[in-house]
């Protein structure tokens, strides 16, 4: 069964001090209903993707407290909450794909939803998407591995920190243009290059901001999607591989073999080669991501994914737009939400509702990454 | 957190990981199986010298818990001279630091749960010569 997209609802990314992580899930799901036109009734399932609401929020089951706080109790459908880390939303909407494609249900909900500003410690809790007991343990949090990679790449590949500023500069000057992003304000080469470094070679402006917000899409069977919605945005492939946990135990650290298996797959299933992809997604959460995502989605040969950013191929007016949202680095990265979050932005730059920073595309893709790379999730969607 | 921490000692103190008899591959840390072999292989621990040489490392300045004293520390991704790789804290100058300098394991306090909990213990590298 083809599965299409009917409807999108994505919350403010930020510190949202106002909203509990109820408030922010529900307005993403709000906006999603009205999107797609629906009362509410016709959903049949809901697919969460939430990394730790245990740790952020102090509170398990949020399966049954999503269904409760949507208003949908009394319909007593599956509420499903996923965890894969930072990609626990591509996940989630690649079991709600596998729900409808399947034929088992009509419409559904994949959601997203992470409250990470009530505790102090996010990061720390972000870092255990990392092996707790042998990196973290060993002092290597998040940003140090990224940095570790970043480092090898550098030194087998001839990237330079400017090509990792040239990432952030891209992805802050796209989210001037999107009102719900974190950071709508330009930043220049030399403020990039100029900030503390948080992991050498990694500076701060190469680290992704950690932050509250939750995203929405509503999918429904191709039988029913033109019920609801004049303009379907179909799902062509939604692959997920898997990768060891720790980056010491990779074969190679400067190619995540999970995106490189995942995106091959998507590419088949959807019967595409990475040159027919308009528009992308990427986890950027932090800037030597991005650039390597380039190389494993096939974009470009490895070691090659500076010269894309160096000469403007993935900006907003570029050949293939990259993150035209602002990417986890400037929208800001809601850890269970984003992989939602980045099928959001797919879906209204193919369906032509991106307002200003609208770009020309048919085909779109978007990459969500659980860690170092233990998890990716592609999907693959057309007009 | 107490038995967390202490069935790991061995391994943590000891550089005590895996190797598989079926396909001769060395793992860090320890493995119940082995992803090569998987059913086919025959896991055993295996003591490692101690010896390797840095692949890529990364001079942290916002620390994990346990480092916070320390900051700027050196952690590093080490090639053991058996083939597995680690990572772990290197103690040593940054500027020093060379792309396949030779290092050696070494047994060093980590941090400690407050001023009643216990103390963690594990393995760092130094430069060797």
């Amino acid at each position: 069964m083809r599965v299409a997209v009917i409807g999108v609802g994505c919350s403010k990314f930020g510190e949202l001090w106002e909203m509990g992580f109820r408030d922010i899930m529900i307005s993403a799901g709000v906006e999603a209903l009205e999107d797609a036109n629906l009362e509410g009734k016709e959903i049949e399932a809901i697919y969460v993707g939430n990394m730790s609401a245990g740790r952020y929020v102090g509170q398990e089951h949020i399966a049954s407290l999503i269904a409760d706080y949507s208003g949908l109790a009394d319909l007593h459908i599956p509420c499903v909450r996923v965890e894969a880390g930072d990609a626990s939303g591509g996940v989630a909407l690649r079991q709600a794909y596998m729900a409808v494609a399947s034929g088992m249900h009509d419409v559904v909900i994949a959601a997203g939803a992470e409250k990470v500003t009530d505790v102090p410690n996010a990061v720390e809790i972000l870092s255990s998407c990392a092996d707790v007991e042998w990196e973290v343990f060993n002092g290597a949090n998040l940003p140090a591995l990224y940095a570790m990679i970043a480092r090898m790449h550098m030194r087998r590949y001839g990237t330079k920190e400017e090509d990792l500023a040239m990432v952030s500069v891209k992805n802050h000057k796209n989210a001037t243009l999107n009102p719900k992003a974190m950071f709508r304000r330009e930043i220049d080469l030399e403020t990039a290059l100029n900030s503390p470094y948080v992991a050498e070679p990694l500076r701060l402006f190469d680290c992704s901001p950690i932050c509250d917000g939750a995203s929405v899409v509503i999918l429904a069977s191709e039988d029913v999607a033109r019920k609801y919605t004049d303009t379907p945005i179909y799902i062509e492939a939604c692959t997920q591989a898997s990768d060891y946990l720790a980056l010491q135990s990779r074969r190679d650290i400067t190619t995540m073999d999970s995106v490189v298996q995942a995106s091959r797959k998507a590419y088949k299933i959807a019967g595409i080669d990475p040159k027919d992809v308009d528009v992308v997604e990427v986890h950027d959460s932090f800037t030597i991501a991005e650039i390597i995502a380039y190389e494993d989605l096939g974009f470009v040969e490895k070691g090659r994914g500076a010269e894309l950013v160096r000469e403007g191929v993935t900006m907003l007016d570029g050949e293939i737009p990259v993150n035209p949202s602002g990417g986890l680095k400037a929208f800001g990265h809601a850890v269970g939400a984003t992989g939602i979050r980045q099928a959001v932005e797919i879906v209204l730059q193919l369906r032509g509702d991106a307002g200003k920073r609208q770009v020309d595309a048919e085909m779109g893709l978007s990459l969500n990454v659980g860690g170092t790379g233990g998890t990716a999730v592609v999907t693959v969607f057309s007009r | 957190m107490l038995p967390k921490f202490w069935r790991k000692i061995r391994f943590r103190y000891g550089l005590i990981g895996s190797y598989c008899e079926n396909c001769g591959n060395y793992y860090y840390p320890p493995r119940n199986l082995c992803p090569r072999c998987r059913r086919k292989g025959k896991v055993k621990e295996v003591q490692f010298s101690g010896y390797g040489r840095v692949l890529s490392w990364s001079v942290v300045h916002d620390a994990v818990e346990n480092f916070w004293i320390s900051k700027p520390y050196v952690v590093a991704l080490i090639e053991l001279d058996e083939g597995a790789r680690i990572i772990a804290p290197l103690d040593c100058n940054p500027r020093e630091i060379e792309e396949g300098m030779r290092v050696r394991a070494v047994f060093r306090k980590f941090g400690e749960d407050g001023e009643e909990g216990i103390i963690h213990y594990g393995t760092k590298f130094v430069p060797i010569g």
